[in-house]
């Protein structure tokens, strides 16, 4: 056999014999095998997918990971626990707010400290303006994706505003590093809550100029509609969180069901509801549900924020925690809802100044594993939306 | 430039041998549609990105120039200087033909476009049938250059556009078709003639119902024929990283890029001659009244004589055409900029499913209405 044909074992030829003279040849190409990235403009970072089509069909599909690879767990078990903080910027930087939370949140349920209330609500704010700029992201990229460049722009202008906002409050615009084990780094500056106020006003209107724009848009529907359905068991059995499962019809937010921070009173207070998708536009689950649920939780985070504003509280911004930490014995979980899905932070402390165990449960990891059983079956130009509508951030999937 | 080739016969005409005569003009010729072409294209890669910029709440180019109408020219140079790569894969000869075919194509397709009322490149009676004729032939350089490029989303790019003109060239030869029915002739010049009444409002649109349809139906064949969103399918710039121009670089890169440019331009040409008036608009109109039609009027020596007091009139018939035609291409990027793109099998689907028996429909009942015009008042 030579090393031809080994190389496409897809190959074959079938000749038939039917009747005299008759001769049926049925030749199969072999599939056509693409690598979809790792410098792609639809991965969204570095990933590869090894992508197997017949001509425009996607037969078969597996994703690639470990090219943003930063070994980012093991150095959280090197380094100081106030000192791996900005490591956790790093893994979804759409989201480092959330993230730092995150992290927060897991030392702060070993160390049993008692986070100030102003702090509790300013943490709040910027966890729900992060997920708000993450999910513009999202959804602008969602439309460069499917083709639609100008929408991106649009949600990039809102973005930077929340981005100056952070940047007021803690100097940075990406990695903020903000929330700090015990509250925050420091008290917002003088005006930043009546912006904040100003921004919720502004992005209402603005937020229903995607919806006319490019949500309810005909091209965009038909192209996201009826594809890569993801149905409720599959969504329960692959573990999706954050607007992945609540796309496939599942009701299932973490700051209602596995309340953290002030979230319940929130809740109970009634100031937010939860968007699950209905399938309007095509069956359960599909791509349009998915970024329908995206953007209906934009407005929720902004009732967030407002309820906030309205209930802030002056006083201390960070509780009384020494500068060189260090954790009492034992291990803790807390999962929070990222925008893309449930971040766990797992922390084991032996009551040192460093962590013994670091384990990140990362919602873009767990939520890019069904990628590879619903791209089979569509189209190239559909798999890229389907990749899209997953919206994973490769810097956590790699982390 | 049939009226400079005019001026030249008539004062050294004589003197010249038929040979050097006909060398003038195809030089004349070539020259001036090359440059036209470049202007063109230059003008509209100006024109998208400042359209584009102020759709997207920016401003565009702005430091090469008054609002950066240098743009073009100091990205024309980058381009010249780029490294003119071919991959290694590659077939040589193919990949470095298939750029001159498409742009050859398309300035070949040019020399029917006339640009004003007595000065054309070539008065051809079946424009029409030409210039589609050559725009179909830079197909065959975009999926001659997807398959020398040897690259797997490159040959996805040729495919997608060998599928998609094919589809989409039924419905924009047959939609075209209902104002050629009207006006009975297939030559752009005489075709935009006979819109002059009504103070040059009497356009093809307004003249017969099944006009406006047959209109957006060219329209929308217009755009998945030059390639434009939401039909981009075979550039798709998310999906196929560049479509059929992924391995290209530097200054045959932009020969695609120009040939886009001319080809939108040209499609916009046909829509406006056969739709929107072609020349004529009230402004023409009173030009013509004012300054005279004809270049070439018979001397009181009975010997042909350029006018040159018509002049003004054709400046202001070729600037309305050119005025029309950028307003299609405007309409083409401002689509461009707000309209995701659509999916492959939709594509296929629009194109046979319904554009072709619509545009049929748009014959039949255009040819009715002007045979029951014709029945009940003649002519």
């Amino acid at each position: 056999m030579t090393r031809e044909t080994q190389s496409t074992p897809a190959a074959s030829t079938r000749v038939q014999r039917l009747g005299a003279g008759e001769l049926s040849v049925d030749i199969r190409t072999p599939d056509l095998e693409v690598n979809f990235g790792p410098q792609h403009p639809a991965t969204h970072g570095v990933m590869r997918i090894l992508m197997r089509a017949d001509g425009e069909l996607v037969t078969g599909a597996q994703p690639h990971l470990g090219y943003l690879h930063r070994c980012a767990e093991k150095i959280g078990e090197n380094v100081e626990w106030l000192q791996y903080l900005p490591y956790t910027d790093r893994y979804d930087y759409l989201a480092s707010m959330n993230n730092n939370l995150g992290y927060s949140l897991a030392v702060e349920a070993l160390l049993g400290v008692e986070i100030p209330r102003r702090a509790t609500l300013i943490r709040i704010i910027c966890a729900e303006l992060n997920r708000i700029g993450s999910h513009l992201v999202a959804f602008g990229t969602y439309g460069l994706d499917i083709g639609a460049f100008t929408p991106f722009l649009y949600t990039f202008r809102e973005r930077e505003w929340m981005m100056a906002l952070f940047e007021k409050i803690c100097g940075a615009r990406l990695t903020y590093s903000y929330i700090r084990i015990g509250g925050l780094f420091n008290d917002a500056p003088p005006g930043w809550f009546e912006e904040v106020s100003r921004f919720c006003d502004v992005f209402e209107q603005k937020w229903q100029e995607y919806v006319d724009l490019l949500l309810v848009n005909q091209i965009y529907v038909k192209r996201t509609a009826n594809i890569g359905i993801i149905s409720r068991e599959m969504a329960l059995d692959f573990g999706l969180t954050g607007p992945m499962v609540r796309g496939s019809g599942i009701d299932w937010d973490l700051r209602r069901d596995m309340p953290y921070m002030c979230y319940d009173e929130i809740w109970r207070a009634g100031a937010f509801k939860i968007p699950v998708a209905r399938g309007e536009m095509g069956a359960l689950g599909d791509c349009w549900d998915r970024s329908w649920v995206r953007v209906m939780e934009m407005i929720e985070s902004i009732k967030i924020v407002r309820w906030c504003l309205d209930n802030m509280v002056e006083g201390p911004v960070i509780a009384d925690i020494p500068k060189t930490l260090k954790v009492p014995l034992g291990e803790a979980y807390v999962g929070i809802e990222n925008p893309r899905g449930e971040l766990g932070h797992y922390v084991v402390s032996d009551g040192g100044k460093v962590s013994i165990r670091t384990r990140v449960r990362g919602p873009s990891f767990c939520n890019l594993a069904v990628l590879e059983d619903i791209l089979p079956g569509s189209l190239v130009g559909d798999a890229i939306a389907i990749i899209g509508s997953t919206d994973i951030v490769v810097g956590e999937t790699d982390r | 430039m049939n009226f400079f080739l005019e001026g030249i016969y008539q004062t050294v005409g004589e003197h010249l041998p038929m040979w050097l005569m006909m060398l003038i003009a195809a030089v004349t010729g070539i020259a001036v549609v090359l440059g036209m072409v470049s202007l063109i294209a230059m003008f509209s890669v100006w024109l998208e990105r400042k359209v584009s910029g102020h759709i997207q709440c920016r401003y565009g180019p702005m430091y090469v120039g008054w609002h950066g109408w240098l743009q073009s020219i100091a990205d024309g140079v980058k381009l010249l200087l780029k490294e003119d790569m071919i991959p290694r894969d590659a077939d040589r000869v193919l990949f470095m033909l298939a750029p001159g075919l498409v742009l050859a194509a398309i300035l070949g397709a040019f020399a029917a476009y006339p640009l004003s009322p007595g000065i054309w490149f070539g008065d051809i009676d079946l424009g029409v049938f030409m210039i589609i004729a050559f725009s179909s032939m830079t197909t065959i350089g975009v999926v001659m250059a997807g398959w020398a490029s040897n690259s797997k989303w490159t040959i996805y790019g040729s495919m997608r556009e060998a599928a998609q003109v094919v589809a989409y060239e039924i419905p924009l030869g047959i939609s075209l078709l209902v104002p050629v029915m009207v006006a009975g002739t297939f030559n752009l010049r005489e075709a935009s003639a006979l819109q002059a009444d009504w103070f040059g409002m009497k356009w093809f649109l307004f003249t017969n119902p099944f006009m406006l349809p047959a209109f957006v139906l060219f329209f929308i064949a217009a755009l998945a024929e030059t390639k434009r969103a939401p039909f981009d399918l075979p550039e798709a710039e998310s999906e196929l990283v560049a479509g059929f121009m992924t391995e290209y670089s530097g200054i045959r890169w932009s020969f695609f890029f120009m040939e886009e440019y001319a080809a939108m331009f040209l499609m916009s040409a046909l829509g406006a001659v056969f739709f929107l008036g072609g020349f004529e608009s009230p402004l023409t109109h009173f030009a013509g009244e004012f300054f005279g039609k004809e270049l070439v009027v018979v001397g009181a020596s009975g010997a042909k004589e350029l006018n040159f007091a018509a002049i003004p009139y054709h400046l202001v018939a070729a600037v309305t055409l050119i005025a029309k035609c950028f307003f299609g291409v405007f309409l083409m990027m401002w689509l461009r900029w707000t309209l995701p793109r659509v999916r492959i099998d939709q594509v296929m689907t629009m194109g046979y499913k319904y554009l072709t028996p619509l545009s049929l429909l748009c014959v039949l009942g255009a040819a009715l209405w002007e045979a029951g015009k014709h029945a009940l008042f003649g002519s």
